[in-house]
């Protein structure tokens, strides 16, 4: 085990670390395994208490296609996308701009604004409910796509400067110090000039603020009632309250709701990895 | 505070057209049943409305049934629909009393719903107005396997005796007595009314849900005697806290228990899963005191007129197609219930008739625990049932929390 | 992180224009503002404005009472509230168990075969999965009719214990379910924090004769600080926001003895039976009192950091 590297030890513990890998994995993911194959079981096996043999057929395709028929799942995760993608838009533009002005910039309030984004970001949302609801509710955003979207963008907008003001600062200040002098106007700076050097930051967050919008729950059920604006979070939850002892559709629902995240991560693994351990590496 | 937030500022923050507005033509309807038989009674129900108002397009929002409680809130002030399904009694009050709930005289008064369902009309009515109009009603009572009573040789038991002995007798025979699941924790409130029906009457219900006896008054202890001589043999399902109405209903289907104490709504899953009408059968909660006169549980299912609704002229026309005579023995055939309206006819279906003629002999009848009392003291009172029903031995901590509760709860009344 | 002065420093305050002081001054502002609103009207005032409404009896729906701390001394008698409290201190607790159970797997994870960096990221899956998610899938797991645990005790012909319906268990069921996505997500820190470890300082280590424990203990261990720290931070924070995986596992059931401050307060303000605003937001206060002195104490690291220079 480390520190040592494994490649410097007898073959016979080379072999049993390369065994001890998957099965260690197959242990682990031993939840997801199981609600992938029951995502495919049939009714029947479900019914005569099937759950964890051999599925005595394979309906990937008939309950895949009954959730999406019988159910509203295919609304529910098309609302998860009009909130998740405006939402993370929105944020990063916010927090782009804040990010810059806290770096960048010497001004007395800097620390404290700066505190107080990355305080806000830690506040149970519970101290927040009642208000947020309120507010939303007598400004007609309440039950709306947008309603949630510019929550969570206030919301993320704390976390993300925080993020992009400490990825601002580490870039080499002489090249604004510079432009400055050449009198390049502060706005053509931020736009030609810090932004393109940022992109890394922003994908990170990116990656990131979508797990954490496209995951959330607590908000889908608190700002959203209808079935017209909730998230699949949500309603996934109400279909359990309808696909009683269904576990065979649960499952089927539980993956498509999984699997939007777990596709970024694949894809973006690194930049998602960046964002997240943002602060793991130094100090 | 909301002046505060209709600051300039935060307005231009919002952006436009996210509201939706909903035509003149358009009537929203909320109603909370997914199950099976109710989306198809409902479905029916708004096919035959289009057909007859051509002009009105109905959008109709599906809930699932312990959601729609938690919903419902919420949409009533914000994002009202033009009309709303919920339940009578008490259980509509805080929607009257926040003026959400409209007032619906016209709607009774032009047809003739006074008349033609005077027996609900009361559960109604807060403050001499109507709030809503009834669409179904159904009987509670015990859903029995008949051939497992059978097979072991049993009557059906009539006076609690009788009760006693036939549980004895299916624990024997290693058939759970009874099925229950009180996840959600109103089906324990339905074991909990009948028995305090029987022990102490239709009045002492009524005292005890307005708040007028106490939990630790010596008429409820008898109640929860009772319960104990049914919690301490373990004549109830193991892990009942564990599960749904519904995910009970799978060992009764399996012949792993025998009763269940339930309204009708029991009977469409139970058959649907296979249960025949000659291994189904319905009894009268039995008799405990010979004294008392025997009430029963009904409670009514209801629809309102939300007062942010937007097009009320035609949820008012809703409304009165939905209560005419024709729909209401239509709708209640396909829900397996009672039509609240008098003269619909009553369909031929065995269970429907016995609850038709129990409740047609009732002397009182109950809505529910948890419509009768107010929510505050249902919630606190149905975790006391069910953890009563776990921890018989806590019994006089509980019923002291409750009465802590009670005085509360009430006092702000 | 390297300290920069970021004032247009070379230049004499003098010889600055009026125009371009003042640009200085104003255009972070331009920049900032935003974000400061939208944080302003979403995060800070709300707080400030569930005190104020802790101080209320209001069901959400009519005119606000004021009952000054009517809810508070009514919170200091309140089973239920002591419950959550109490199952809060356990969350805290065993939560922390993703911190050691993090870096154990980090560990073994770390070195250098095929196919490893697959390995890492299928590890780390759990922490990307929706918690409703995962709630769903350890009900079922618990489920003691027809769950894994039902097939494990059905080996030996065993009862499994009703988890999720069993007030002794519940929490600890619930907390299971949590810790699986919060292990990967500390393994994920300890996985980076790993990566940085100086090979000079471990070659240092073996030629002192350091070996297996002492080795992690001494040499390892001081270097992971880091992602030590940022690992608990996250699991406090996960732990007080446990919400999702009691309202999908048990809605704090059995009569209310899985109960959380997170979903109490929820369950209070805004739930079939509950809409006691104002006394949902003085629970909301408590939790938020709790948080803060994480809050602070993470704060004023980053405060010494700053002074520090980065």
């Amino acid at each position: 085990m480390f520190p040592r590297p494994i490649e410097k030890s007898s073959a016979g513990t080379q072999t049993a670390y390369k065994i001890a890998l998957p099965v260690a994995l197959i242990i682990w993911l031993l939840p997801l395994i199981a609600v992938m194959v029951t995502s495919i079981r049939s009714a029947g096996d479900i019914n005569s208490g099937n759950y964890w043999g051999w599925p005595t057929s394979f309906n990937l395709v008939e309950n895949y296609t009954a959730i999406f028929t019988n159910s509203p799942l295919g609304q529910f995760i098309w609302n998860s996308l009009k909130v998740t993608i405006p939402t993370i838009i929105l944020t990063l533009t916010l927090s782009c701009l804040a990010g810059y002005a806290l770096a960048v910039y010497k001004f007395r309030l800097n620390l404290t604004l700066f505190f107080i984004f990355i305080a806000g970001n830690f506040v149970p949302f519970q101290i927040l409910m009642v208000p947020v609801r309120d507010l939303s509710v007598s400004t007609g955003l309440y039950d709306t796509v947008t309603g949630l979207v510019l929550f969570h963008a206030a919301f993320q907008a704390g976390f993300c400067t925080l993020f992009m003001r400490n990825f601002i600062r580490a870039l080499p200040f002489e090249l604004i110090e510079s432009a400055r002098i050449e009198g390049v106007s502060e706005w053509r700076i931020f736009w030609h000039l810090v932004l393109p050097l940022v992109k890394p930051a922003i994908a990170a967050l990116a990656v990131l603020e979508f797990t954490f919008i496209w995951n959330d729950y607590f908000w889908a059920t608190v700002l959203v009632n209808g079935q017209h604006a909730m998230p699949i979070t949500a309603g996934l939850k109400s279909l359990n309250g309808q696909w009683i002892s269904q576990w065979h559709l649960i499952s089927a629902g539980s993956i498509l709701a999984a699997l939007p995240p777990v596709a970024m991560f694949f894809l973006m693994q690194k930049h998602f990895i960046a964002g997240l351990t943002l602060g793991a590496t130094k100090g | 505070m909301t002046t505060f937030f209709k600051r300039a500022s935060i307005a231009a923050l919002i952006a436009a057209g996210s509201m939706t507005a909903a035509s003149a033509a358009e009537l929203v309807i909320n109603f909370d049943g997914t199950d099976p038989a109710p989306k198809e009674a409902f479905q029916m129900v708004i096919d035959k409305f289009e057909e007859a108002h051509p002009d009105i397009d109905v959008k109709w929002n599906l809930f699932d049934h312990e959601g729609y409680k938690t919903s419902i809130r919420n949409f009533l002030t914000a994002d009202a629909p033009d009309v709303a399904a919920w339940y009578a009694g008490n259980r509509m009050a805080p929607f009257v009393e926040a003026g959400l709930f409209e007032a619906i005289d016209d709607v009774w008064e032009d047809n003739g719903l006074n008349e033609s369902m005077a027996s609900t009309a009361g559960s109604l009515t807060i403050d001499g107005k109507k709030w809503g109009v009834p669409y179904t009603y159904y009987q509670w009572g015990i859903y029995y396997r008949a051939d497992i009573f059978k097979e072991n040789g049993i009557d059906v038991p009539t006076t609690w005796e009788e009760f006693l002995a036939a549980c004895a007798t299916l624990k024997e025979a290693g058939i759970t007595p009874i099925t229950i699941g009180t996840k959600y924790l109103w089906t324990a409130a339905g074991v909990f009314d009948y028995l305090n029906l029987r022990q102490n009457g239709y009045h002492f219900h009524n005292d005890l849900t307005s708040g007028k006896v106490s939990y630790t008054d010596s008429r409820t202890q008898a109640t929860f005697d009772r319960w104990e001589e049914l919690v301490r043999p373990g004549y109830f399902i193991e892990n009942h806290a564990g599960m749904s109405w519904q995910e009970a209903l799978a060992p009764m289907v399996q012949g792993k228990a025998a009763m269940y104490v339930m309204g009708n709504f029991a009977v469409a899953p139970l058959r649907e899963a296979g249960l025949t009408d000659d291994q189904l059968g319905f009894m009268q909660f039995p008799s405990i005191n010979p004294d008392i006169a025997m009430a029963e549980e009904a409670p009514t299912d209801t629809f309102h007129i939300p007062s942010n609704a937007k097009n009320k002229e035609d949820a008012k026309k809703f409304l009165a197609f939905l209560t005419s005579k024709e729909i209401q023995g239509e709708v209640n055939k396909i829900l397996g219930q009672l039509p609240a309206h008098k003269d619909a006819e009553v369909a031929d279906d065995k269970f429907i008739e016995a609850g038709f003629e129990m409740l047609a002999n009732a002397k009182g009848v109950a809505q529910f625990y948890d419509r009768d009392a107010p929510a505050e003291m249902a919630k606190a009172g149905m975790e006391g049932f069910q953890e009563f029903m776990i921890k018989p031995d806590r019994r006089d901590a509980i019923l002291k929390r409750l009465d802590k509760v009670q005085a509360k709860v009430y006092k702000d009344k | 992180m390297t300290d920069v002065s970021h004032t247009a420093t070379g230049m004499p305050p003098a010889q600055r224009s009026w125009y371009r002081r003042n640009r200085l001054a104003v255009t972070p502002w331009l920049f900032l503002a935003p974000a400061i609103l939208f944080f302003t009207v979403y995060v800070i005032l709300p707080i400030f404005q569930s005190i104020w409404i802790s101080f209320y009896e209001w069901d959400g729906l009519g005119e606000k009472v004021w009952v000054g701390t009517a809810n508070y001394v009514e919170l200091m008698d309140d089973d239920r509230f002591y419950t959550s409290l109490k199952n809060n201190v356990i969350w805290l607790v065993l939560y922390m168990l993703a911190v050691p159970a993090g870096l154990f797997i980090a560990l073994f994870l770390n070195q250098t075969v095929t196919g490893i960096r697959l390995y890492k990221s299928l590890f780390f899956f759990p922490f990307v999965i929706s918690q409703v998610v995962v709630g769903l899938v350890f009900a079922w797991f618990y489920d003691p009719s027809n769950g894994i645990l039902a097939l494990i005790y059905s080996i030996w012909d065993g009862k499994p214990p009703a988890i999720l319906s069993d007030e002794r268990y519940v929490t600890y069921g619930i907390i299971a379910a949590g810790l699986w996505p919060q292990i990967a997500y500390c393994m994920i820190l300890f996985l980076t924090g790993l990566n940085n470890v100086s090979p000079d300082q471990i070659e240092a280590g073996r030629l002192d004769g350091a070996k297996g424990w002492r080795m992690l203990w001494h040499v390892v261990l001081p270097q992971l600080r880091p992602a030590t720290f940022i690992a608990v931070v996250v699991t406090v924070i996960g732990a007080l926001r446990s919400f999702d995986l009691v309202s999908i596992m048990t809605q704090g059931g059995p009569y209310g003895s899985s109960n959380v401050l997170a979903y109490y307060m929820f369950e209070t303000a805004l739930s079939e039976y509950g809409y006691r605003m104002g006394y949902g937001a003085a629970i909301a206060v408590i939790l938020f009192l709790i948080m803060m002195v994480y809050i602070s104490f993470f704060l004023w690291r980053m405060y010494v950091q700053e002074k520090r220079g980065g």
